[in-house]
């Protein structure tokens, strides 16, 4: 890991190799406790908080000089939070950058989970804003960490019940709330819900840092993920009525993007990459291989 | 009726350094009692209620309770989370002021399907249900169960919180000054209420109050403290018409219609 920096001022992957080893201690430990949220000594980045501090510190403590990363912000790799991350990394750390899922060994997120199924020589690193699950329904930390210790998670119910009387269904349709394997109620940061069952048994692990409330928590490959919800409403992911605009995906998770200043609109893959590799594999809407049925994602 | 009271207090004293909040406090509750403490304001009332209900650390004494299995456990041994499942599921606590003991920002059902979905119910028809029914009991309107509490009148917000600690059927309930800030009428429609619901349910009732009409409305037994002590107690009726202790006298005085 102490590899020579291109920048001879910064320590491989910017962080010094003290503050690394602190967070990976508490990385390890998040695993150890599935879905539990352990503190950490978040440090300074250069970049303001909100823009993926947790998720760079995680990403700089993990990552080796032969690692390969991928950075998607909303699951574009060419907005200006994953091209500037990926920049930052190939700077101060000289690895190599991707924006293929399936070249990947790290993956940055911020907002979603790649359609490309993972695999377990993958990390997919989250960028977390709030990660405690009951914050609005209960401001007070020190009360909050009572019910993590003593598994008391009626509120959250709460705040699911509130849903179904006010709009007749669970409208929560990001940072949807999940137990893993049974005890931990977690955050799974704001991926939309039809993200959640990706999250369920995935072969990669999975690492969520909130850099501003200096707490890192984790996904074991293979852990169960489950999606709290009532008996009479059970969970239940985004449905999208047509296929992607572009690459004629169906069972992927959309983005309506605005066409013109008359109303025009179109949906299309929010995993750019998945759609990428589709239209250079010949599919698309008009293509011969529209029809194929190709459940992509799932 | 059970042979065993529900509750013993024995020596209870609460110390805040050398200042005395509350000492050589010892009664027995009985299943189905109302049991009011009255006094002054800085009598001790309050204190010697948190600290039975376990929401203040006594300094001396023993809190003794049974439990639904029968057996009778020193509350001081118990664990927290033992502590705070007792107190969502066989307790209830009305505070005098709704804000502190509602969730204002969550609607009516969801406030009184909370303590449900806390014993772990997880079919919201059934919650809803229940919490219309409660709503009914209370004789809150039942077009009103999807509204916030920040909605509801003072009157009704205390209803709403009688209701959500009903709605698990506790065996024992705490209440502090559960009338005070509403106005007479009101009063009189909550008292009821309260008269109603706890002779229906059994409840082993201890309610703290400074007003003796309170108490002789609701109570079978009083005790009145001064400066952190009891000095009178038994039932309501003969120390409102007969104080034995000069303050007890003072007290019935000073109110006319008592």
């Amino acid at each position: 890991m102490t590899k020579a920096s291109p920048l001879p001022d910064y320590n491989f992957a910017y962080l010094d190799e003290g503050t690394k080893r602190m967070i990976r201690r508490a990385v390890l430990k998040a695993i150890a406790i599935p879905g539990y949220q352990v503190p950490f000594a978040s440090r300074e980045m250069p970049m303001p908080y909100g823009w993926g501090t947790g998720g760079v510190q995680v990403t700089a403590s993990i990552i080796g000089p032969t690692d390969v990363l991928k950075v998607i912000d909303q699951g574009a790799d060419d907005t200006i939070n994953a091209v500037s991350i990926r920049s930052f990394f190939q700077k101060t750390a000289a690895v190599q950058t991707t924006t293929h899922t399936n070249e990947a060994s790290i993956i940055q997120t911020r907002h979603r989970i790649p359609e490309t199924p993972l695999r377990a020589d993958q990390i997919l690193v989250y960028q977390v804003p709030i990660p405690e699950p009951l914050r609005f329904l209960e401001p007070r930390e020190t009360e909050t960490r009572t019910m993590h210790a003593l598994e008391e998670y009626g509120l959250m119910h709460v705040k699911l019940y509130e849903d179904i009387a006010r709009h007749d269904h669970i409208a929560t349709t990001y940072a949807y709330p999940v137990k893993v394997a049974g005890r931990y109620v977690m955050d799974p940061s704001p991926i939309p819900k039809f993200d959640n069952p990706k999250m369920d048994r995935s072969p990669a692990l999975q690492l969520f840092g909130a850099g501003r409330e200096k707490r890192i928590y984790a996904l074991p490959p293979f852990i169960e993920v489950k999606s709290l919800d009532f008996e009479d409403h059970p969970f239940s992911i985004q449905r999208f009525d047509k296929p992607c605009a572009l690459c004629g995906a169906e069972g992927v998770y959309l983005d309506e993007v605005i066409t013109d200043d008359r109303g025009g609109r179109m949906f299309v893959c929010s995993d750019t990459d998945h759609c990428q590799s589709r239209l250079t594999q010949g599919q698309g809407p008009t293509g011969p291989l529209a029809s194929s049925g190709e459940e992509a994602g799932r | 009726m059970s042979r065993q009271p529900i509750l013993t207090v024995g020596n209870l004293e609460k110390r805040y350094g050398a200042r005395i909040g509350c000492t050589e406090v010892s009664f027995d509750l009985w299943p189905g009692e109302v049991l009011a403490i009255v006094g002054e304001s800085g009598s001790g009332k309050t204190t010697l209620l948190n600290c039975i209900s376990g929401r203040l650390a006594r300094s001396a004494g023993s809190v003794r309770y049974r439990m639904r299995d029968g057996v009778i456990r020193e509350l001081a041994d118990l664990g927290e989370a033992e502590l705070r499942f007792l107190m969502r599921t066989d307790w209830g606590f009305v505070h005098q002021n709704p804000a502190d003991g509602l969730r204002m920002r969550v609607s009516a059902g969801g406030n009184v399907g909370e303590r449900l979905m806390a014993v772990g119910e997880r079919h919201y028809g059934c919650i809803r249900r229940t919490a219309s029914d409660w709503l009914g009991r209370v004789e809150i309107a039942g077009d009103r169960i999807d509204d916030q509490p920040i909605a509801f009148s003072g009157g009704m917000r205390q209803r709403l919180q009688i209701a959500r600690n009903l709605v698990t059927r506790p065996r024992l309930l705490f209440m502090d000054e559960p009338t005070g800030g509403l106005d007479v009428s009101v009063q009189a429609r909550v008292l009821d209420l309260l008269r109603g619901l706890v002779s229906d349910l059994g409840l082993a009732v201890v309610i703290v109050t400074h007003d003796l009409a309170v108490a002789r409305l609701l109570s079978q037994r009083l005790l009145v403290m001064k400066e952190g002590r009891v000095v009178e107690s038994g039932l309501t009726d003969r120390v409102l018409d007969d104080p034995h202790h000069p303050y007890s006298q003072l007290l019935v005085a000073s109110i006319p219609e008592a």
